[in-house]
């Protein structure tokens, strides 16, 4: 049964050390409160009396065979019950040691804890163990029950006792009890309503604490936080996916991508069956996004608005608890899964392990199982990343070794600087430098414009020996005459790309951009590449609109298969080369372009001459075009 | 973002992590109404596009309705479907109690076929509160190498930080929907309009409140005929969704068994 409410339940996890009654206390709870099914207290009656034992209503949850004869909660065990106020999703954690994984994998998912301690034995290990690993799992509402208060005769100066102990331990982690409350569950005292057999408890009882506990509130109001999950091309759309962390994106806003560094606009937010599209989404929704532009984006990467980006930084600083069967050690490495990105760090110090008796630390080169430390790691790569303070979803990390999470941590900076480069436009540091030698008097100079003359055609079109054979000439004739081809930007400025759709876009932008700085100089800048998407060129032509001419050496598929000069139709037809253009990968034709040369039927120098006459036209100083 | 909001954003996020890991991965389709929600959730996830294929492991057994339906919107939603007959029940482990070995086709159906299409991981639709032992299942749940499930050593599972590293032999079941309540199914479904198969609404004073196989599924006293209904029956009701399953009854731990085994 249920509270017909539309909201979504409180998740509360009960921990504590072994035996101090957890599963006896959730068992009593869901009895009194009206939560069980017909029939189950029927058969854990029935189960207690098979077993010659007192009503044990542990069993309610103890539904493995393993874990009714032996007596002990193994795994985490998830049960839904209701209070007059709310649902709650109720999480069972094992208190033995070697359960501890379980016990995290319950906690983790909580909205707030109990922590069951006890009267007769009082805090124990796991006790302290299991309040550290809650702050340190960032629940941060608890409350502590003092079970058993049958075994010391419900005696009030036990409980004052052992409420001082409680309070001093979690004010040293920095955690506060909401309420810490007297109980016996196998009784049946103080769950439901005040303990008749403790008159001189005033406090609230069980369910008025914890229909007292605030249900989660999403982060809508921090930084933008998107983690990049995957990128789908189902259909004509590219869809970056992934889960809003924090924060909220809009239609139109301005993104950055980390580490990157890219910024972008977002197109739209695309989503299945919805009564409309959505202009905005906000934390907690799983989302895809489509952009402005065609940027080369991955898995790993965060997106984030231009203010409040996430730190950038290979090395870090992290709070961990250790669950791997071998122990942490110093110059180890381990894969390290933060939010979406998975990067291998390697362990530089640990500086710290703690002692969760007394909250001491100690100096230490390895963490054993079970134990929590803070340590120093260090990624090969780039990481974005947030302190846990500020952002606990993108400030919170898993260890992996060989197939295992072998551990947890939460992230802070302390001594280490945000290592996000400068030197991008986006940083307010930068102002344009006007040059006193203008364009003008360059071309003066020179003799003749600068400017960009963009080949663009298939593989084998003839877009090399072409500017190859323009370029000997027109530095014969006085020209200040460049190439830039993929042999030298694809061995240097490009060297990190590849040949997927992204990379290549990424490369035509450098070149772009290297271009428009050559002509700027003054230079007469020849550029071979395939360049095959219209987006990418029309992009290069925005960098520099006043100096790019668009030229394209036109030869179809079967003419340069036909000459073939690298042997590289053949590999690709035989599969060799995966995204060829004109066999594997699209070529889309220029629709304007300033020059067609169409060298299928013509020889090198008669096409070399169609070239030669438009930049004489175009941009001599001296010839009949006189520039433009 | 309301409850259902939430849920659906979760289960969104689950797949894109199974589809993202996995190349060989696979989703069984029951026909009932949890497998449907999860089918639905996929096309969330995937933009209307269900990218993998749909399993379904034949008892022979199947109301006439199921199929029916299941041919209906396999057409419908464009989907990858694998049909593949479960062995006789001679097959099958004669220890087992009558109506849990029946099930139990259905396991070895389906290890027969995550070895034919040589899969690394295969989606179920199963909860946390249909059943104890479900609910202490991981998300991503390994399985050995005979699909066996070791619950008294399960990977730890936090901060949506899933097992998806393992050695050569093992498999993983993927949970998407384990985190949903039957009422939560049933709201989902009156929201988006998921069509159903026709046996859960109440027909001459009995309607099924799950369904399985028609030889070991019993119909329960309902006059609930429309999802309103459905709802306010569940949000009054004390009695178990899965009482109608015979498996689950027939030993204190029938049920773990087939688990343990490798039924979902």
């Amino acid at each position: 049964m249920q509270v017909s409410s539309e909201s979504p339940a409180l998740k509360l996890v009960v921990v504590g050390h072994v035996d101090h009654g957890k599963s006896t206390l959730i068992g009593r709870l869901l009895h009194d409160t009206g939560s069980l099914p017909d029939g189950k207290a029927e058969a854990v009656i029935r189960m207690s009396e098979r077993r010659g034992m007192p009503v044990e209503w542990a069993f309610v949850l103890d539904a493995l065979q393993a874990e009714r004869d032996q007596g002990i909660t193994i795994d985490t065990t998830q049960i839904f019950f209701n209070t007059d106020k709310r649902n709650y999703v109720i999480i069972d954690a094992p208190g033995h040691t070697e359960f501890l994984k379980n016990m995290v994998s319950g906690a983790a998912l909580s909205d707030a804890a109990l922590l069951v301690i006890d009267a007769k034995e009082g805090m124990q290990e796991q006790s302290r163990r299991h309040g550290y690993i809650l702050h340190l799992l960032g629940v941060r509402q608890v409350a502590v029950v003092i079970n058993k208060m049958d075994l010391v005769d419900y005696r009030e100066e036990r409980y004052q006792e052992l409420t001082g102990e409680i309070r001093k331990y979690l004010s040293g982690l920095g955690l506060e009890a909401a309420a810490i409350v007297p109980v016996s569950a196998r009784e049946g005292q103080g769950l439901v309503a005040a303990p008749d057999k403790m008159s001189w408890y005033a406090g609230p009882h069980l369910v008025e604490v914890l229909d007292g506990f605030s249900p989660p509130v999403l982060p809508t109001d921090r930084p933008l936080r998107l983690p990049v999950q995957d990128v789908y091309k189902f259909d004509d759309r590219r869809i970056i996916a992934g889960r809003i962390e924090s924060g909220r994106i809009r239609t139109g806003d301005r993104i950055l991508i980390s580490p990157s560094n890219k910024s972008v606009t977002v197109k739209s937010i695309e989503s299945w069956n919805t009564p409309s599209p959505a202009l905005s989404a906000s934390a907690g929704q799983s989302v895809g996004i489509t952009l402005s532009e065609q940027l080369f984006i991955e898995r790993g990467q965060v997106i984030s608005h231009e203010a409040n980006p996430p730190i950038e930084s290979n090395v870090f600083r992290a709070r961990i608890f250790w669950l791997g069967r071998k122990p942490l050690e110093v110059g180890k490495r381990y894969k390290l899964k933060l939010a979406t990105n998975e990067q291998m760090v390697d362990v530089q110090s640990i500086e710290t392990v703690i002692d969760v008796e007394n909250l001491t630390s100690a100096a230490g080169d390895k963490l054993e199982r079970n134990g929590i430390g803070e340590i120093t790691l260090r990624a090969r790569a780039m990481l974005a990343l947030d302190e846990f303070s500020e952002n606990p979803k993108t400030g919170r990390f898993v260890l992996v070794d060989e197939y295992d999470t072998v551990g947890g941590g939460i992230i802070f900076m302390e001594g280490y600087p945000d290592q996000r480069s400068s030197g991008d436009v986006r940083s307010t540091n930068i102002t344009a430098v006007e040059h006193r030698v203008t364009p003008d008097m360059r071309a003066r100079s020179n003799g003749h414009e600068g400017g960009i003359l963009w080949l663009t055609g298939l593989s084998g079109a003839g877009k090399s020996t072409l500017a190859i054979e323009a370029e000997q000439q027109l530095f014969a004739k006085g020209y200040q005459v460049y190439v830039l081809d993929g042999d030298n930007v694809r061995f240097g400025l490009s060297s990190d790309l590849g040949f997927a759709p992204e990379d290549r876009a990424e490369n035509i932008r450098r070149v772009g951009e290297v271009a428009k700085l050559f002509a700027s100089a003054g230079v007469l800048v020849l550029t071979a590449f395939i360049s095959p998407y219209r987006a990418d060129r029309d992009r290069a032509r925005s960098i520099a609109p006043d100096l790019f001419h668009e030229v394209y050496v036109a030869a179809d598929v079967s003419t340069c298969e036909g000459r073939d000069p690298k042997g590289l139709y053949k590999k690709a037809r035989a599969g060799e080369i995966k995204d060829f253009t004109g066999v594997s990968a699209p070529y889309e034709e220029p629709v304007t372009p300033e020059l067609t040369v169409d060298t299928s039927d013509k020889t090198v120098n008669e096409s070399v001459a169609e070239l030669l006459a438009y930049v004489e036209e175009n941009f001599s100083l001296t010839g009949n075009g006189g520039g433009r | 973002m309301d409850h259902l909001d939430a849920l659906e954003a979760q289960s969104v996020y689950i797949l894109r992590e199974a589809f993202n890991k996995f190349d060989r991965l696979g989703m069984l389709w029951s026909l009932g109404k949890d497998s449907n929600v999860m089918v639905w959730l996929a096309r969330k996830a995937f933009l209307g596009h269900v990218p993998f294929p749909l399993m379904f492991c034949d008892t022979g057994k199947k109301f006439p309705e199921m199929y029916e339906f299941q041919k209906k919107y396999a057409a419908e939603w464009g989907v990858k479907l694998l049909v593949r007959e479960c062995p006789p029940i001679e097959e099958i482990d004669p220890t087992l109690p009558p109506a849990t070995r029946s099930a139990a086709r259905k396991t070895e159906a389906l290890k027969r076929l995550i070895a034919e299409q040589d899969m690394q991981a295969v989606i179920a639709g199963i909860r946390r509160d249909e059943e104890a032992t479900r609910a202490k299942e991981r998300v991503f749940s390994p399985r050995g190498e005979n699909a066996e499930w070791d619950f008294r050593d399960q990977p730890p599972e936090f901060w949506d930080q899933f097992k998806t590293d393992f050695a050569p032999g093992t498999h993983i079941r993927i949970h998407p929907i384990l985190h949903w309540t039957e009422l939560d199914i049933w709201r989902y479904i009156q929201r988006e309009k998921i069509p159903l198969v026709s046996l859960y609404y109440s027909k001459n004073g009995k309607r099924y409140r799950s369904l399985g196989d028609q030889d070991i599924t019993f119909p329960i006293e309902s006059e609930a005929s429309t999802i309103e209904e459905i709802i306010a029956e569940l949000e009054a009701t004390t009695i178990a969704e899965r009482s109608g399953r015979a498996m689950d009854h027939e030993a204190e731990d029938a049920f773990e068994r087939l688990r343990t085994a490798g039924y979902m």
